[in-house]
């Protein structure tokens, strides 16, 4: 909690980014030069804007989404009652203020929200790629990702942000393109990926890998590997909780009133993982889940990768983690926040008290609203405080 | 401490950072000080900060802060990459104040040192007259509520600077309205020190 805070709320009462739809750009003849020296041909992005792009065109904000996040990030789609993955932060009034800035988001390449990835069509052989999709890295998505913003017609966005996979994202945009980010506010997340990090990766693409149905990967009109699938997104949401905020979701609470003397899910925290893994296979696809994993594990800024040698960076940046999380710790943080102390770049770091572990990122509402809010303030105003006098 | 010291205080420390200097503040709490120097010498300024409700306000006040400890708040920066460095009222809460300090005379080409005297004739007259930890408007807290880890003096800290070869540039002493000369470790309620490792030139 922000507790006592003599700061009047300088905004309205928050709202809705109201109708959100997704758009679609395509990048025609233009293919994408990978890292790995492949290409990737006809790529399409799947993109949602909110807010208005201003005259001068320097209040556009680009929202990175985790893992399994897609381009919808606040609002409403038409006839559907969930909002966006991060309504809670984006929208008018909110931490990513709709009513002064244009806030983008759109679906990484290798997902399947919209954005070309394994299950898209491959035009030389008029079928989903499978495992003929080339292995992607995160600086490829960024390199899809800027050709949107040219479309768009933004040459230097006010801010960039995401948590988890999104703030790698947002490190990424820093390192490919310094002079086209005003400021990053990376979150929970990480300069490179750790062995733990990876291990937990791999281990969710060797459940995928070990159903039969995933064929290597050509099961798109035989049917997903569910199960791996399902076992795969197990995983990832126990790394996601903590400790305690499973005690407090869970307990030893059983779903009936005693055991049953049999492997069915006799304890709620087994429901909540089936639940969880079999409503993760209606959404997602197996191929995405092994291609972006693997462009997190590759991920590696560290060194003078994040800012080159020599290189001044003006960019600003507001660094948050969170206590309890401990698949993307608070020390992983703190390294990113001593790269940058010792390139003079302008940083606040904050680690928030949660209990929720990785998933605080998009349940922390009141303190990063406050955070954020505040940092952009300063930061779309310019630097007026120290020009005061 | 009262409404007149921190205006004195603020007002010492203003008068010895230059225009547009990079100021890096240990212990900088809500940011008041940083705020201030920000808007009347626009200098440069960062804050480190352990209590995590102090950086909510900093960051509310437009200021670039880290929430670390100050005893591993310095790791990282290079040599010499601040004009100044403060250490205002927080020297005496520091773990390891012989590390902080080489730290921050590493960092800063000067560094700003300001600390409650525990030798003030109060503090000594409570004790000796009264049997009890002493209160003051600058110490005011009880033996069981304190946050302060270390009770030095205006002497004492002379002393430790001449012991570590530490060069003293100015010393200040601050009565309740204004600074003293006469018999400082007696009456001062606080000192600002400003002090360099003595090797840059001045």
């Amino acid at each position: 909690m922000v507790e006592n805070l003599n700061i009047e709320p300088a905004k309205p009462a928050a709202g809705s980014a109201g109708i959100a739809r997704t758009q679609f750009l395509n990048l025609g003849n233009e293919a994408i030069n990978l890292e790995s020296g492949q290409k990737l041909e006809n790529v399409t992005l799947a993109y949602e804007t909110y807010g208005r792009l201003n005259a001068e065109k320097n209040n556009a904000i680009l929202i990175e989404h985790a893992f399994s996040g897609d381009a919808h990030a606040a609002g409403l789609h038409e006839g559907e009652t969930a909002p966006g993955w991060w309504d809670n932060m984006i929208g008018p009034g909110k931490a990513f203020d709709t009513n002064r800035y244009f806030v983008v988001c759109s679906n990484m390449i290798g997902g399947c929200k919209g954005s070309t990835g394994p299950s898209s069509t491959d035009p030389r052989t008029g079928k989903p790629y499978g495992l003929r999709f080339p292995v992607i890295t995160v600086a490829d998505m960024i390199e899809a990702q800027r050709h949107l913003i040219d479309h768009l017609g933004i040459r230097r966005l006010l801010a960039v942000s995401g948590g988890s996979m999104g703030g790698m994202l947002t490190l990424q945009w820093v390192a490919s393109y310094p002079d086209r980010v005003r400021s990053a506010i990376p979150i929970a997340t990480t300069l490179k990926h750790s062995p733990q990090q990876i291990a937990f990766n791999e281990v969710g693409r060797q459940a995928v890998m070990a159903d039969p149905s995933w064929r290597n990967g050509d099961y798109y009109e035989t049917g997903q590997p569910e199960r791996g699938l399902a076992v795969a997104r197990m995983i990832g949401h126990i790394t996601y909780m903590s400790d305690t905020s499973m005690e407090e979701k869970f307990s030893r609470r059983l779903k009936e009133e005693n055991y049953s003397f049999s492997f069915n899910a006799d304890f709620e925290v087994e429901g909540y993982l089936r639940y969880r893994g079999d409503n993760f296979v209606k959404r997602f696809d197996a191929n995405s889940y092994l291609y972006i994993t693997k462009a997190m594990d590759y991920f590696d800024l560290s060194g003078d990768k994040l800012i080159l040698p020599g290189r001044m960076l003006d960019t600003r940046f507001l660094v948050i983690a969170f206590k309890s999380d401990w698949l993307y710790p608070a020390y992983q943080s703190e390294k990113l926040v001593n790269l940058l102390k010792t390139r003079h770049v302008d940083t606040t770091f904050c680690e928030i008290t949660s209990t929720y572990g990785h998933d605080a990122f998009l349940l922390e509402v009141e303190e990063q609203t406050h955070l954020i809010s505040h940092f952009l303030d300063k930061t779309f105003q310019g630097y007026s405080v120290s020009q005061q006098s | 401490m009262s409404e007149n010291q921190i205006q004195l205080d603020y007002q010492v420390i203003t008068s010895l950072v230059q225009p547009g200097a990079r100021v890096l503040d240990l212990g900088c709490g809500d940011g008041e000080l940083l705020a201030h120097l920000a808007r009347a010498r626009a200098a440069k300024v960062q804050g480190v900060e352990l209590d995590e409700q102090s950086i909510y306000k900093c960051v509310a006040k437009g200021l670039s802060v880290f929430h670390s400890d100050i005893d591993s708040g310095l790791a990282g920066y290079p040599d010499q990459s601040f004009d100044v460095v403060i250490l205002n009222e927080s020297i005496q809460q520091v773990k390891k104040v012989d590390y902080v300090l080489e730290e921050a005379l590493r960092v800063g080409r000067r560094v700003i040192v300001g600390f409650p005297n525990f030798a003030h004739y109060r503090v000594r007259w409570g004790l000796l007259f009264n049997g009890r930890s002493p209160t003051t408007p600058n110490l005011p807290f009880q033996w069981h509520n304190t946050p302060n880890l270390r009770f030095l003096s205006i002497s004492d800290f002379h002393h430790y600077c001449m012991e570590r070869g530490i060069k003293v540039l100015k010393a200040y002493y601050l009565g309740k309205k204004k600074a003293l000369h006469v018999l400082p470790n007696l009456r001062a309620f606080n000192a600002i020190f400003v002090i360099s490792n003595g090797q840059i030139k001045k």
